[in-house]
Order: structure tokens, then C-alpha cells, then sequence
């Protein structure tokens, strides 16, 4: 039965689906992740603050990001994007983005709302004598936050901001909703182009798999080596 | 050097922690807070260097006002020492790079001149071997003394100590009162809430005594411990006394 696979057609698309695709993938998960937790630590630093309206506008952006199903809004994002820009810089027509800076974008506001969360927790983990102990030595807030209280709540975080990438990494294969080549995409214009479906999705889900157990195994020794430490 | 005159505070509307607290610590004194616990000592020590915000009254640290809005808070704190219950180091970095964190960021001290003198003073408490090491490697006594070198380090002009060997083993107590005797005898300015009434013995100058959030008594050392005027001071001293 297997006779009638070409699994040489895997072979044949590899620089295609890696050199192309995965290249991608890879740069779209670094960038959105590193994106994700920026401005996520930003939410999670104003759902901390003691201004209500600004916790209150973090909390809604959390809430309403987490309502909706990312393929949504990355499709919805990439034709929208272009408005808004027109309308902001109130240029004559809409603005042109390409579908990597809008998916980037996406991902990144994404991602956001999920990191803010975990950022937050581990902010909340750290108890308060520390920034009491930094603000009796003269630090002021951002001081305090970025040598005293970030850098602990980063690293006690750091193993579910971590799994946290391994689902962004798996997510990004939803940009084939704007025929984005990532690897999927590749992958997929590949088994299209020569009718084999089963053989090249088979591979992509391989592929996938092993580099995200791979992750996560690492993250595992991480975590189990940070817990030695303290 | 601490004038404190009629300071209240409330948690909430009918909780007052805090009742008509009026007091001061003069330049070169050291002055003992004890009480039971719960009578607000600790907050008092804290509203000091604002720590504790606080709903009326004023306090005054070498002329500064706490209780202005305008005050540079991070500046006044940067030349207040103070010395926590749970020392509070920084456990993601190195005991001489926590000498240095202050050092660098707030007082703008070249990084070489900031750990000279942070080496100088992890001498001075015995721990020069450790400024490597992180302080969870650390005892606590060992902690402890890292956390006053750390307060040291900015040069105060008064130094708060909120019961710092409350969470100490009982066999490290002596070893970080050994540095605060040293530190009161060079001169330091000291407001120390503690329970060691054998530190009070030796160098305060002042004792006050504290209760449910008042002042009840502030005396002089040898008429505290001679014959305090309140009931409640003396229930209190026979109780930590008499074992």
C-alpha cells in the first residue's frame, strides 16, 4: 500500500520547506515572542498600577484579545490594518502592509495578552519586601521594576513563558489563512502542486512535533535546574 | 536629626494603627522602639523614610518633610538606611552586586568606586569571602549583616532597623547585634525596633515604648528599664525580663 507514496518528494522540497519556510516560522515566533513579552510586561505593569483606569484599560485589551480566536484576528488584522493606518496618518488611501509586518503585529498584540498574564503572576509572586527593600535604597519605580522586580519575576517565569512559545511556534501555522509560505504554507503549496497531500502533511506534522517536544523536554531541564538553584 | 509630631494613621476608617505619635532622635543618638506586637511599631519605623504613608501629623528627616507631596522621595530614602525584619536582599544577584545596585543607580558612583566600597564595608561585618556568592548561599545572620553593609554603603545619615533579628536562629542573634553595637558606639544615628532588651541595655540613649498604635512611654535607658511610669511598660518588661 505504501507503493503508491512518493515520499522523495519530501526530499526533493526540503530547502524549499526549510530555507524558505521554517526561516519563517522561526523569525515570526522569535520576533513575536520577544514583541509579545515587551508589551505584555507593559499590560501587566499597568493591571499592577495603582490607576484604575489604566488597569481597567489593560484588563478590557486582555479580556477582549483572549475572547476571540486568533485566526480571526490575524485575517481580520491584515485587511483592517491598512485602514486604520489611512486613518491615523489620514493619508488619501489606505496604507499598504505586507502580510509578514501585519501578522507580525498581530501575533505580537496576541501574544501580549497571554504573556501579560503570566508576566503579572510572576510579578505578584515576589513578595513585597523587595520592592520596599529597593525603594528604601533610593530607587525610584522604574528602577525598582527593571533591577529588582523584572528580573525576578522573568526568571521565575521563564518555564511557562517558555511552553508559552512552544504554542506560539505551533500557532504561527495560522498564517496560511493569508498565504503566508511558512512552513505549513510551504508545505502545503508543495503537496498541491504535486498531489501529495498525505505525504507532505504527514512530514509537516513530524517536523512540528519533534521540534516542539524537543522544546519541551528543554524547558524540563530548565525548569527542573532553576528550582536546584533556588 | 527625626522629628515625628502627631502622626496618625488609619488602615481603615475605624482601624487607627497609628494615634497622635509624637517624638525625635537626635543627631548621634540611638533610640530603642519596643512594645508588643501589633502596637505599631514597625509602621512608625516605616513612616520614617515613607515607606508607610500616613494620614496626618508631620515628620521631619534632617529638615526634609516626609509628608510633603513635592519631596523627593527616592532622594530622602537614599540617605536613610534602613535594615528589614526578612533582610530583603536581592536573591537573582551576587552579594557584592547588591552593595552595588544603589550605589551605581542612585548615587551615580562609578561601578570600580562602588565596589571598593562595597568590599571595605563586607570587611568591616566579617564577610569579605562571600561577596561572590548569592545570599541564598548565606545564613542569616549572614544576611543580615550583608543587608545593614548594603544600607551602609549609601553613606546615611540614619540608619532604621525594623526588628532585624526577629527572624533570626537564636545563634545568630548575637552576631549582627555585635554590628549594631559597633555601629551605635562609632556614632551612628540608630531608631531600632527591637525586642533584644540586652542591645537597649547597652548603647540606647532613649527608650520608647509603644501600645496599640500610642507612644506610652519614651524615657530616657536607665529610667526606662529603672522604673517605667506605665502599667503596661512594666507588664511588658517583666514578661521579655523575667526569663
Amino acid at each position: 500500500m505504501l507503493g503508491s507514496f512518493d515520499f522523495d518528494v519530501i526530499r526533493r522540497s526540503l530547502p524549499y520547506l526549510f530555507y524558505e519556510g521554517m526561516t519563517f516560522t522561526l523569525t515570526l515566533t522569535a520576533l513575536a515572542a520577544f514583541g509579545g513579552l515587551v508589551f505584555g510586561t507593559a499590560i501587566a505593569l499597568m493591571r499592577l498600577s495603582g490607576y484604575k483606569l489604566l488597569g481597567r484599560i489593560a484588563g478590557l485589551y486582555v479580556d477582549f484579545m483572549r475572547s476571540l480566536p486568533l485566526v480571526l484576528v490575524i485575517f481580520w488584522f491584515y485587511f483592517l490594518v491598512p485602514y486604520i493606518g489611512q486613518w491615523i496618518t489620514g493619508a488619501p488611501r489606505p496604507i499598504k502592509v505586507g502580510a509578514f509586518a501585519s501578522s507580525l503585529i498581530t501575533f505580537i498584540m496576541f501574544e501580549a495578552a497571554y504573556f501579560s498574564e503570566i508576566m503579572r503572576a510572576g510579578i505578584q509572586s515576589i513578595s513585597r519586601g523587595q520592592p520596599a527593600a529597593a525603594s528604601a535604597l533610593g530607587l525610584n519605580y522604574a528602577q525598582t521594576m527593571r533591577y529588582v522586580v523584572l528580573p525576578q519575576a522573568f526568571r521565575n517565569m521563564l518555564p511557562v513563558l517558555l511552553t508559552q512559545t512552544i504554542v506560539l511556534f505551533q500557532d504561527t501555522s495560522l498564517v496560511y489563512v493569508l498565504s503566508i509560505p511558512d512552513f505549513l504554507g510551504a508545505a502545503s503549496k508543495v503537496a498541491q502542486r504535486d498531489g501529495r497531500l498525505v505525504e507532505m502533511y504527514l512530514f509537516a506534522a513530524v517536523v512540528y512535533f519533534t521540534i516542539s517536544c524537543i522544546a519541551s523536554f528543554g524547558v524540563r531541564r530548565l525548569q527542573s535546574r532553576i528550582a536546584i538553584i533556588r | 536629626m527625626i522629628e515625628i509630631s502627631h502622626v496618625n494613621k488609619w488602615y481603615s476608617p475605624t482601624f487607627q494603627v497609628l494615634t497622635d505619635c509624637t517624638t525625635s532622635v537626635t543627631k548621634g543618638e540611638v533610640v530603642v522602639v519596643c512594645g508588643p506586637s501589633g502596637s505599631g511599631k514597625s509602621t512608625l519605623i516605616k513612616c520614617v523614610n515613607a515607606l508607610e504613608p500616613f494620614q496626618s501629623g508631620e515628620i521631619t528627616v534632617d529638615g526634609t518633610k516626609v509628608h510633603d507631596p513635592k519631596t523627593d522621595l527616592p532622594k530622602l530614602r537614599s540617605r536613610v538606611g534602613m535594615v528589614f525584619q526578612h533582610f530583603e536582599l536581592f536573591p537573582h544577584l551576587k552579594i557584592i552586586d547588591n552593595l552595588c545596585l544603589a550605589q551605581t543607580k542612585v548615587l551615580g558612583r562609578p561601578l570600580d568606586k562602588a565596589k571598593t566600597k562595597g568590599m571595605q564595608l563586607l570587611e568591616r561585618v566579617g564577610l569579605k569571602e562571600q561577596a561572590e556568592k548569592f545570599p541564598a548561599q548565606l545564613s542569616g545572620g549572614q544576611q543580615q549583616r550583608v543587608a545593614i553593609a548594603r544600607a551602609l554603603a549609601m553613606d546615611p545619615i540614619v540608619m532604621l532597623f525594623d526588628e532585624p533579628t526577629s527572624a533570626l536562629d537564636p545563634e545568630m542573634v548575637s552576631e549582627v547585634l555585635d554590628v549594631m553595637v559597633d555601629l551605635a558606639r562609632e556614632g551612628m544615628t540608630m531608631m531600632v525596633v527591637t525586642h533584644e532588651m540586652g542591645f537597649a541595655r547597652k548603647v540606647a540613649n532613649r527608650v520608647i515604648f509603644m501600645d496599640r498604635g500610642e507612644i506610652v512611654e519614651d524615657a530616657q535607658k536607665d529610667d526606662f528599664f529603672g522604673k517605667p511610669r506605665s502599667d503596661r511598660a512594666q507588664k511588658f518588661l517583666s514578661k521579655i525580663l523575667s526569663h
